[in-house]
């Protein structure tokens, strides 16, 4: 009776030894992005998926050698379809948030879209240029020292920022003392200020400053000083996969790691998002 | 639920907004009913040079939202940087205070000369006729007869007008102008209790409304004694 009840869970316990044996080597994996957040992926003309992720997922595939199958799924219903296993891996430019890892899990960030200012080209910091340097909110002093870099070039200037958001949280935390700070409602609109002369520098997500910047009316502007990142902005974007898929996860985490490493990353990101989005480790 | 510490929290900081607000809102009152006088009485005129213009721009700015008169003179005219620059008056146009406050003038002074254009007509043509049988001027027969009892015909009228004004200054936050309803829709952004932050903002709109109301009454009182007290000299010599 005893032995045949240690003998019932054992085989229980084997089977799901087994199972777990059986998940840890994926073959073949499909992967679901959004293909409508155009350049981080999207459909082109002809049906095709296309875009900054959809080219780092077919490059991640490579790495841990093993087949894949990109699809596109609606963003509302994405983590739903996760969980009942319509696919295994989202990669749609999620952030990583609390909220979600409540319910699935994620790769380490395979993207950081740093904010930074955008200002004239002739003007102080403009002068200064582009600069590649990322910095952790995490790491205070260092990120301090770039704020206090950026601080006399700003001073009396005055500061373009959507309202309700964490580039707004972050210059009314660090700019307000030396700078004006306007509020707006869309990014739109702060553009079309800046391009009137109104405000002096924009602070947002540098990709998208960077999509603005690429029209003419804008060719007098120029991204300028480090990009920032981490603390309020959060942790960046990850693979989203379901929470048993822990062999899963760390292939994904190395194929990142090996992808960072040799400079991937950074090319695809230069390639369709204008700007460098690796994540600072 | 509902968390009445929440409300002392935000009250000082939408206060904080109420200078603005107030300044905003005296500014194109005082300046747009300057404005209004002086359309009103240009419209006496017969010439259709003088009335059409004026009809006009009346039309537009009664006819139009003011959300969108306020987005075009700041956005609008933003595109026309170089051109008011060479006119020189881009410093004025640069800054969202001065756009907020031409759109709301000129809102103001086309309903404004609207309402005064009535009054002035309704003041009773045989009282013109008697002012100017006793030898006033026509600047004369305007300053103590027309005007004085078209302002008291036009007070009710105006004071909606004026109220109207107090909650049109709330559009001004879309040009970034932090004023009560801009400093609460940034509250709402922190916080996510739409509620109770803008319970509070609408409070602050009603007590200054409020206010308004009681002063406007007061001046209306004021400016209608002659139908109280009917002096007692003027019976007698009646009789």
């Amino acid at each position: 009776m005893k032995i045949s009840r240690i003998a019932a869970i054992a085989s229980v316990l084997f089977g799901l030894v087994q199972a777990a044996v059986a998940q840890e080597t994926p073959k073949a994996i499909t992967i679901a992005t959004e293909g409508a957040y155009a350049p981080w992926n999207f459909t082109t003309a002809d049906g095709k998926l296309d875009g900054f992720e959809v080219d780092l997922a077919n490059d991640l595939c490579g790495r841990m050698k093993i087949e894949c199958k990109i699809v596109a799924q609606d963003w509302d219903g994405m983590i739903p379809a996760l969980t009942v296993g319509k696919f295994d891996v989202i990669m749609a430019s999620m952030f990583i948030t609390e909220k979600r890892l409540k319910i699935i899990e994620f790769t380490q960030p395979y993207a950081v879209d740093p904010s930074g200012f955008a200002v004239a080209k002739d003007s102080e910091l403009g002068k200064l240029g582009i600069s590649n340097e990322r910095f952790k909110l995490e790491n205070e002093a260092s990120a301090q020292a770039a704020i206090d870099k950026l601080k006399p070039l700003l001073k009396g200037k005055i500061i373009g920022v959507q309202a309700a958001t964490a580039n707004l949280e972050f210059v009314k935390k660090y700019f307000s003392d030396v700078a004006e700070i306007r509020e707006y409602k869309t990014t739109e609109q702060h553009d079309l200020d800046l391009a009137a002369g109104r405000i002096d520098a924009l602070f947002a997500q540098q990709t998208a400053l960077a999509a603005t910047l690429s029209k003419p009316e804008f060719s007098d502007y120029t991204l300028a000083g480090p990009g920032f990142v981490g603390g309020l902005f959060g942790l960046g974007s990850g693979a989203g996969i379901r929470k048993e898929d822990t062999k899963l996860k760390d292939m994904l985490n190395g194929a990142i790691d090996a992808a960072t490493a040799d400079g991937t990353i950074k090319t695809l990101s230069l390639k369709w998002l204008k700007s460098d989005v690796t994540p600072v480790k | 639920m509902i968390d009445f510490s929440f409300f002392l929290e935000i009250l000082p900081k939408l206060l904080a907004g109420l200078p603005l607000t107030m300044e905003l809102a005296l500014t194109s009152i005082v300046a747009g009913f300057v404005l209004a006088v002086t359309l009103a009485l240009a419209q006496q005129s017969e010439s259709p040079f003088v009335v059409l213009p004026i009809r006009g721009f009346v039309a537009v700015f009664r006819g139009t939202p003011l959300l969108v008169q306020i987005f075009l003179t700041y956005y609008g005219l933003g595109q026309f940087r170089h051109q008011l620059s060479a006119i020189g008056l881009w410093a004025v146009f640069r800054e969202p205070y001065w756009c907020a406050i031409i759109a709301l003038t000129l809102n103001t002074t086309a309903y404004g000369s609207e309402i005064l254009r009535g009054a002035i007509q309704s003041v009773p043509r045989g009282l013109v006729e008697a002012a100017r049988s006793v030898g006033l001027s026509t600047y004369l027969t305007y300053r103590h007869v027309i005007l004085p009892l078209a302002f008291r015909q036009a007070l009710p009228s105006y004071g909606n007008e004026i109220i109207l004004m107090i909650k049109g200054t709330s559009l001004a936050s879309i040009v970034t102008l932090m004023e009560v309803t801009g400093i609460a829709q940034g509250l709402i952004a922190q916080t996510y209790r739409a509620f109770e932050v803008f319970i509070c903002a609408g409070a602050i709109y009603l007590t200054l409304n409020f206010a308004i109301i009681r002063a406007l009454a007061a001046l209306e009182y004021w400016m209608s004694r002659h139908l109280r007290h009917r002096p007692s000299t003027m019976s007698d010599a009646a009789s």
